[in-house]
């Protein structure tokens, strides 16, 4: 209770409790994350379990629908697995992708766009035509670029195996240019300021100065873009597991599930393909309303009085 | 009947925590011809009134009683009516004539544009009306320059475009906030002249609002002291500056330096009205103890030989263009001694600050010889040699704001140095160094747990000495430290500084561009114009005989407390 207390007496705190849209898609994305993240005892059946599987159940439709059967609420896909199931087992993939990529993106970023502001010189011009020429390659072609390669490197055995890291790497790299602009752009601004003169006149070294005391400084707008990140690098996962070039079909993403119902689509099959989407749009939107309040509650510029 | 007339004026600003009450039961009244002067200290409450009377308040102000009488007419929340007297009948003169005039349009279109809107001229009349209000308020070949955008001006001479602009309507009140704050001493001289000539010439009634009472020693007649919202004392500005009856009066008049006579140390005024005569550091402490005492002798701690700085426009291809480089210093030579209190004046621009910078390496010189005792700073190749200043050389700077980390603690802030200099240091010793320094420098141990934000201006100052003061200098440059700060504050920062020299018999490099404070602070003076050296000379005779003209241009300008007194 004091602890609550405390957030909402900060500015930040008062301006979550009085937004219903913050609160509502906290509260929703809460629920995703624990379903997927406790996805063996939240979700009904394991639909990777070949004893949990049978194919008598096969393209059963929705609970409300006419034929539909009272085990299976959203109904089953084409080899007798329970949706709802597949969907929360594939919701903590998306997941588990969304956040890995978008960390490694930040660490990437932020490292190269402090050390361009704080060194300058050659470095931060090379650093930053980098992200320029980075900025200008499609996402999902960076990805499918990287994908490509780490076919050709790595044996279809071992490939299967490593896809998830693959599409890490792949998702990550596309990522870092916003975070690399962003905190360039802060550590101009914070390394002007007094206490970073201070700090070199005490002695203290560029590493430790850009680290300990300039990256505490810039990390909100660096929170902003890796909530908004988030979200992108999700539907990212989806689009490339969509495209067959994500995580393999053993351990289906929310894109796989989409890809798998699309073929069922024009048959009648409707559901196989709709809740998974769904979902989808659901994860994704309450990420960005959250990112969106964040980028108003965390600059002061926007304060309402 | 006044002219302007204030009845129990209360304001307050409404927040989610608190109500903050901005002015509470503030009456005075103001007639033709007269200028009145609100000082007080920062937060007091002088600007809200200000923007009460143009009912300008920024949300969530808003006046809760009283009123406010222009010309017997009721203003106070009526919208209606101030927006035809805002420009027309009331002109306002901001702080900063760097962002109050719009930088996109030209001098005439910003003048004919006001003229415009509240009389009914033509063009080519309210272009001729624009020309004569320049040449009113000194601009020279105001009929070129009139086309002229606000930033080919200087700053002095924009400050004298938004005073035409204020009074172009001729009004009859006229509000100055700050009008000379962001100003040098020798324009604010200029400054201050044109505002009191306008006011005999035009008949006007004029607030002045301000920090200085050197400003309001040299042009009021009247005098309202704000403290808290409340105004404490009002009358004459004779009677009040030789003889204030409230505490708050005699602490903002006893904490002005004196520009004529050097004294030893501020005397300070408690909110109770009684003399604080105790020493404010508190210098017995173990650290001091440990460190033992080093004896100053006479010798050079400080040498600048013939450097000098140019700042180019940074591009890759370096050509020797004139127009792109500016000379911050040209051939500047002098020695600091050891022990001494050796100062820096001069107004902007005049490359105090550059001096600092070379000397604790933050930027390279681009000739000369700089040397620390007998080792030179800079070695053949411009780098800047560390080993030789290592912790002896420490600044205090001018911003207490942004010179503290806002992420770390008090204790955090100054044990950093603590630790990178005694890497052996164990953690007792550590927490006793840190509450030794943290009393040296005045401040309560239980701050040393709070962050930097919870802090007021001055105390963050205290926090920046004790920082410096943990690696032990030997030379401690003082950049401005006060000129962020009320004046009472500055009073007790400069007894700190004081104090803190006589005991650890710290060498100081004091740069400022306020002469009064100059003076109380240092033995020897510099005198620096556009990276010149003017004039080297002891303070006492600096001040009393000057050599240079440009040193006595200066000491003739400054605002004198004691003129009136």
């Amino acid at each position: 209770m004091k602890i609550y207390q405390k957030f909402y007496d900060t500015d930040v705190g008062y301006s979550f409790f009085n937004s219903k849209v913050a609160i509502f898609s906290f509260v929703l994305f809460l629920i995703i994350a624990f379903c997927s993240l406790f996805a063996e005892f939240v979700s009904p059946y394991n639909p990777f379990d070949p004893l949990n599987v049978s194919l008598m159940d096969a393209f059963i439709p929705p609970v409300w629908s006419e034929g539909g059967d009272g085990r299976f609420i959203l109904g089953t896909d084409q080899q007798g697995r329970d949706m709802l199931s597949t969907i929360i087992y594939g919701s903590r993939i998306s997941l588990i992708v969304g956040f890995a990529s978008i960390i490694f993106a930040m660490v990437f970023g932020v490292f190269l766009g402090v050390t361009a502001g704080y060194l300058g010189g050659k470095y931060e011009t090379i650093v930053m035509r980098l992200t320029d020429v980075q900025l200008t390659i499609p996402s999902i072609l960076m990805a499918l670029l990287v994908d490509g390669i780490a076919r050709a490197i790595i044996s279809k055995s071992m490939h299967d195996e490593m896809a998830i890291y693959v599409l890490i790497f792949a998702i990550g790299i596309s990522e870092w240019p916003q975070f690399a602009r962003v905190t360039r752009a802060s550590t101009l601004v914070e390394k002007n300021k007094e206490y970073v003169a201070a700090s070199k006149i005490i002695g203290l070294s560029s590493i430790y100065i850009m680290f300990k005391h300039i990256l505490p400084n810039i990390l909100r707008p660096v929170l902003v873009i890796a909530t908004i990140g988030l979200a992108l690098a999700i539907i990212a996962e989806s689009t490339l597991s969509f495209l067959g070039v994500g995580v393999p079909p053993t351990t289906p993403s929310l894109g796989t599930l989409i890809r798998f119902g699309n073929n069922f689509l024009f048959s009648g099959e409707w559901w196989i393909t709709f809740f998974p989407a769904i979902f989808l749009i659901v994860l994704a939107l309450s990420i960005n309303l959250l990112g969106d309040w964040m980028r108003d509650a965390l600059n002061p510029k926007l304060k309402k009085r | 009947m006044s002219f302007l007339k204030i009845q129990n004026l209360d304001i307050s600003y409404k927040t989610r925590k608190e109500t903050i009450v901005a002015s509470q039961n503030v009456s005075f009244t103001l007639e033709k011809g007269e200028i009145l002067g609100v000082v007080g200290e920062s937060g007091s409450g002088k600007s809200t009134i200000a923007n009460a009377i143009i009912n300008q308040i920024d949300p969530p102000g808003e006046i809760t009683q009283g009123s406010i009488q222009l010309d017997n007419l009721e203003l106070c929340n009526n919208e209606n009516l101030i927006q035809t007297f805002r420009g027309k009948k009331i002109g306002f003169i901001f702080q900063d004539p760097q962002t109050s005039l719009n930088p996109l349009f030209t001098i005439k279109e910003q003048l004919v544009e006001t003229i415009q809107t509240h009389l009914k001229l033509n063009d080519q009349d309210a272009t001729q009306r624009a020309i004569q209000l320049l040449k009113e308020v000194g601009i020279q070949d105001a009929e070129k320059r009139i086309n002229d955008y606000p930033h080919q001006f200087s700053g002095g001479m924009r400050q004298r475009v938004v005073i035409a602009l204020s009074i172009c309507c001729e009004p009859d009140l006229l509000i100055a906030d700050e009008p000379t704050t962001a100003l040098d001493v020798s324009i604010q001289a200029q400054i201050l002249k044109l505002i009191k000539e306008l006011t005999i010439k035009r008949n006007l009634a004029v607030i002045i609002i301000t920090h200085d009472m050197g400003v309001i020693a040299e042009i009021t007649n009247k005098v309202a002291i704000m403290r808290y919202g409340v105004i404490v004392e009002q009358g004459l500005t004779k009677d009040i500056l030789t003889n204030p009856q409230s505490s708050e009066g005699k602490s903002l008049i006893i904490s002005v330096p004196p520009t004529n006579k050097k004294i030893n140390r501020f005397t300070l005024i408690s909110p109770e009205g009684k003399e604080i005569t105790l020493n404010s550091a508190n210098l017995t402490k173990n650290i001091i103890k440990t460190w033992g005492v080093r004896e100053t002798s006479n010798k050079k701690i400080l040498n600048f030989e013939n450097v000098s700085k140019v700042f180019d426009d940074g591009s890759l291809l370096k050509k020797q263009d004139s127009k792109n480089i500016v000379k911050a210093l040209t051939g500047v030579t002098f020695d600091v001694f050891e022990g001494e209190t050796f100062g820096l004046v001069g107004e902007s621009g005049s490359g105090k600050s550059t001096i600092a910078k070379i000397i604790t390496g933050l930027i390279k010189p681009s000739s000369g010889k700089i040397s620390y005792y007998n080792d030179k700073l800079y070695n053949d190749r411009n780098i800047y040699q560390s080993q030789y200043s290592r912790g002896q050389i420490q600044m205090i700077f001018q911003d207490p704001y942004s010179s503290l980390n806002p992420r770390f603690k008090v204790r955090d802030i100054i044990a950093e140095p603590l630790k990178f200099y005694q890497k052996d240091l164990s953690q007792q010793d550590l927490q006793s160094n840190i509450h030794d320094l943290i009393d040296i420098a005045g401040m309560s141990r239980q701050s040393l747990d709070r962050y930097p934000h919870e802090f007021s201006g001055g105390q963050r100052q205290r926090i920046s000495i004790a920082r410096a003061l943990a690696t032990r200098p030997r030379l401690l440059i003082c950049d401005e430290p006060t000129s962020a700060l009320d004046v009472s504050i500055q009073a007790q920062i400069l007894n700190l500084l004081k104090d803190i020299q006589d005991e650890l018999h710290l060498t100081m490099l004091f740069i400022s561009h306020d002469l009064p404070v100059i003076r109380q602070m240092c033995n020897r003076i510099v005198v620096l114009k556009d990276g010149n050296v003017c004039e080297i000379n002891d303070s006492e005779s600096l001040f009393k005989q000057p050599q240079h003209s440009y040193t006595k241009q200066l000491i003739d300008l400054m605002p004198k407390i004691e003129s009136l007194v």
